[in-house]
């Protein structure tokens, strides 16, 4: 049966293909020509470029981080292109202008991207490699005064709120592979959504990995002024290589006064074969903060992907009364590493957090969550909960718990409970006795477990996500 | 009521079976038609589970030899889903918990798959809420059992008449209960032994496992077998599970040996 269990599980990877696209890439290596270059190419203000060339010389001092649950030969930095755009780089005005082969790229991995994403109510900026090939919707925002745009765009649009906001969550310095981002990135995501205005549509970018060995470094920025809200959706697919690709995104969310940012996540990216062969390697720094009081940051992901995860969305709640959420389900299987999890600092008076996270581990991968709940000693009455739980299917995987609590305020509840179950032949067997084969009994029961998280996605993304497990848990029971 | 000419439901042949390299089956003859009511007895370990999880398909333990043919089929060569679908039912001694997967959701899957197997109709959520409520009232079940996980939590009682919920939804044409009696008190086993004689017409059968008399008042008996060590050591009628009661299992023991 457990042979059984892993044909189910052992699917191949479904969007492994590589679009033929012209793309204009960078020689590999890293240096501060190459960082001019970058910024060059991107017709960037002298103030950004100092930004990268700061960022660049604190890099040069750092050294990656080992305490991580995770293992993978040592990355040359230098044998990484730094920069890789699609040529036909003209401005788009209408969606019959995006190349068709791009097109069809996406439509192999059903993004939505032509009218019926729009008519569904779904803006789509679509990320491809480094640079944003089209955007949609944009004037349905821009009546009510919201930006959603390119990142590049946003420089040279609205350079006075991305250097406002720039660097202020995540700073250059923060961590190894944040200080390697703000040096390189080449383009990513910006909302604004103005004091009291509630986003009308919910905001999707769909990244896709294209150009072999060309590392990948997205720039998010969001920030919802006071009483604005808005509910953000990231999706990732990437084609299948031989070898592995570095992936280091920064995101920052900037919440202010009784504004609530929800920001959704789907990832999966390539993994690498079964032996472990190949695979992204995904290491992110995800931050929000609760600026002002009454503010609201909500991570939901559910990360599928990725040989190695690294990633640890945080909330940090500065105002009063602000609230931090956390869902995730983690999926490993072969030979993938995941350690992901959150932290939650709370600052202000009254905060709460909640973190519900639902590891699930199969063949030989090896899943760790690990967070971080800290109490400030002036977050008086804060709260925090903490749910993790850890789904083994098998007998060769494995699942780790790392939860650190710091608190330094008496008055801080902070709970914590986590549990381990295993898919066994015995749940599988009383299954089978009432006619249900294993793989629609794994199925039922890793959709049961990831419930509580899946309820908090945003109804066509808990489609997409559902169909995402059901793809990585079908295949013949042989 | 033995039925000497109704049709072989299960006949089992010289059955041999082992978990984990251990024998634990020592050749098993066994015989079962439409409209019996069979009991097996036996001491703890003897191989009563064993046996009713080797018909059911547990894939852990294996036939070294003899045979097991069911509804005129080679049930040995069907995977434990396939047997289920065709009719075999096992309510389990222990039934697993399942936590996160809500029973009305399991039971309207298991229901709607054997249906299909069976090329019967399935039913949508709302008609299957409707059909459960009513086959729960049978058993006296609170309905609030549909929205907790499988199991999760039941008590002994409860997980059993869970079972006997589960049998009245896939209507098996043999279904054995592995101690479905055990850890029920008086008036659970008077519900679920009314359960079961509801469900039993003269083209099914009933294996009971059981150690007690008590259920065996309510649901009378063709045969009792006693299993002792792997096999099938005595058969009887009715009385026999009397003078059990009465005598314990030694002088049955000390007879084979
Ligand atoms: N998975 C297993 N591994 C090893 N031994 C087992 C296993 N299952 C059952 N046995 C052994 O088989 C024998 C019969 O057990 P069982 O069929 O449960 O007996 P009963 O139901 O009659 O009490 C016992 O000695 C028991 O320990
Ligand atoms: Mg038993």
């Amino acid at each position: 049966m457990s042979g059984a269990l892993q044909t189910l599980i052992d699917q191949p990877y479904k969007h492994g293909f590589v679009t033929d696209i012209e793309t204009d890439t960078v020689p590999k290596g890293l240096n501060e020509d190459v960082i001019r270059l970058i910024s060059r190419k991107k017709n960037e203000p002298d103030w950004l470029l100092e930004f990268r060339l700061s960022a660049y010389r604190h890099w040069l001092t750092m050294s990656e981080p080992e305490w991580p649950n995770v293992h993978y030969p040592a990355i040359d930095f230098q044998d990484i292109s730094y920069y890789s755009a699609p040529k036909a780089k003209k401005k788009l005005a209408s969606m019959d202008e995006v190349d068709p082969e791009l097109k069809r790229t996406f439509e192999k991995l059903g993004v939505p991207l032509h009218e019926q994403a729009a008519l569904a109510g779904v803006a789509v900026d679509v990320i491809f490699d480094s640079v944003s090939v089209t955007t949609t919707y944009k004037k349905k925002l821009a009546d009510v005064g919201v930006i959603f745009c390119s990142f590049s765009e946003a420089v040279h649009e609205y350079p006075e709120l991305v250097k406002k906001y720039l660097g202020t969550v995540v700073p250059p310095s923060d961590n190894f592979y944040a200080a390697l981002n703000s040096a390189v990135f080449t383009d990513g995501s910006f909302c604004f959504i103005p004091k009291g205005v509630k986003c009308p549509m919910e905001l999707s970018t769909y990244f896709r990995i294209n150009t072999q060995e060309s590392g990948q470094f997205e720039r998010t920025l969001i920030v919802a002024e006071e009483g604005a809200q808005v509910s953000y959706l990231e999706g990732c697919t990437a084609p299948k290589f031989d070898t592995n690709q570095l992936h280091a995104a920064v995101v920052e969310l900037v919440a202010l006064d009784n504004a609530d940012i929800k920001y959704s996540t789907v990832q999966n990216w390539y993994a690498g074969d079964e032996n472990g062969v190949g695979g992204i390697y995904n290491f992110v720094t995800k931050r929000g903060l609760c600026q002002g009081v009454n503010s609201k940051i909500s991570w939901t992901q559910v990360e599928t992907g990725s040989a190695i995860t690294w990633k640890y969305p945080s909330c940090v709640l500065l105002g009063d009364n602000s609230v931090g959420e956390f869902y995730s389900v983690a999926l490993t299987n072969h030979k993938q590493q995941a350690d992901t999890g959150t932290k939650m600092i709370h600052v202000g008076r009254n905060t709460r957090s909640t973190i519900i996270s639902k590891g699930i581990s199969a063949g030989e991968s090896n899943n760790s969550y690990r967070g971080l709940v800290k109490i400030g000693p002036k977050a008086e009455g804060a709260r925090n909960f903490s749910q993790c739980d850890s789904m083994l299917i098998g007998s060769r995987c494995g699942a780790n718990t790392f939860p650190y609590i710091q608190v330094q305020n008496n008055s801080a509840k902070v709970e914590h409970e986590a549990t381990t179950s295993k898919i066994g032949e015995d749940q599988l067997f009383y299954f089978a006795s009432r006619g249900i084969d294993a793989e629609e009994a794994v199925s039922m029961i890793i959709n049961g477990f990831v419930k509580d998280v899946f309820t908090q996605l945003p109804m066509e993304f808990a489609v997409e996500a559902g169909r995402l497990l059901g793809l990585k848990l079908e295949g013949s029971v042989g | 009521m033995t039925k000497p000419d109704s049709p072989v439901l299960l006949d089992v042949r010289g059955l041999h079976a082992s978990v984990a390299g251990v024998p634990i089956l020592k050749g098993i003859d066994f015989t079962v038609r439409a409209g019996e009511v069979h009991a097996i007895m036996g001491p703890n370990g003897s191989g009563k589970s064993t046996f009713s999880k080797v018909l059911a398909g547990h894939p852990a333990y294996e036939v070294s030899a003899g045979s097991a043919t069911f509804q005129g089929g080679d049930l040995l060569a069907l995977e434990a889903e396939e047997r289920a679908r065709a009719g075999f039912f096992l309510s389990f001694q222990y039934p697993i918990e399942v936590p996160g997967v809500a029973n009305a959701q399991f039971l309207r899957l298991a229901y709607n798959t054997v249906q299909g197997a069976r090329g019967k109709d399935e039913l949508d959520p709302l008609e299957f809420d409707d059909f459960v409520r009513e086959k729960m009232k049978l058993l006296e079940m609170d309905p609030a059992f549909l929205d907790r996980s499988v199991n999760a939590g039941f008590s002994g009682g409860e997980k059993k008449r869970n079972e006997i919920l589960q049998m009245a939804l896939l209507e098996p044409s043999l279904a054995f209960l592995d101690e479905t009696d055990s850890g029920l008190d008086i008036d659970a086993l008077r519900i679920v032994a009314h359960g079961v004689n509801q469900l039993r017409n003269d083209r099914n059968a009933v294996v009971l496992v059981t150690h007690y008399q008590r259920l065996l008042n309510y649901i009378t008996p063709d045969f009792v077998h006693v299993m002792d060590g792997g096999r099938l050591v005595k058969t009887g009628g009715k009385e026999l599970a009397l003078e059990l009661e009465a005598r314990g299992y030694d002088w049955i023991q000390k007879q084979a040996a």
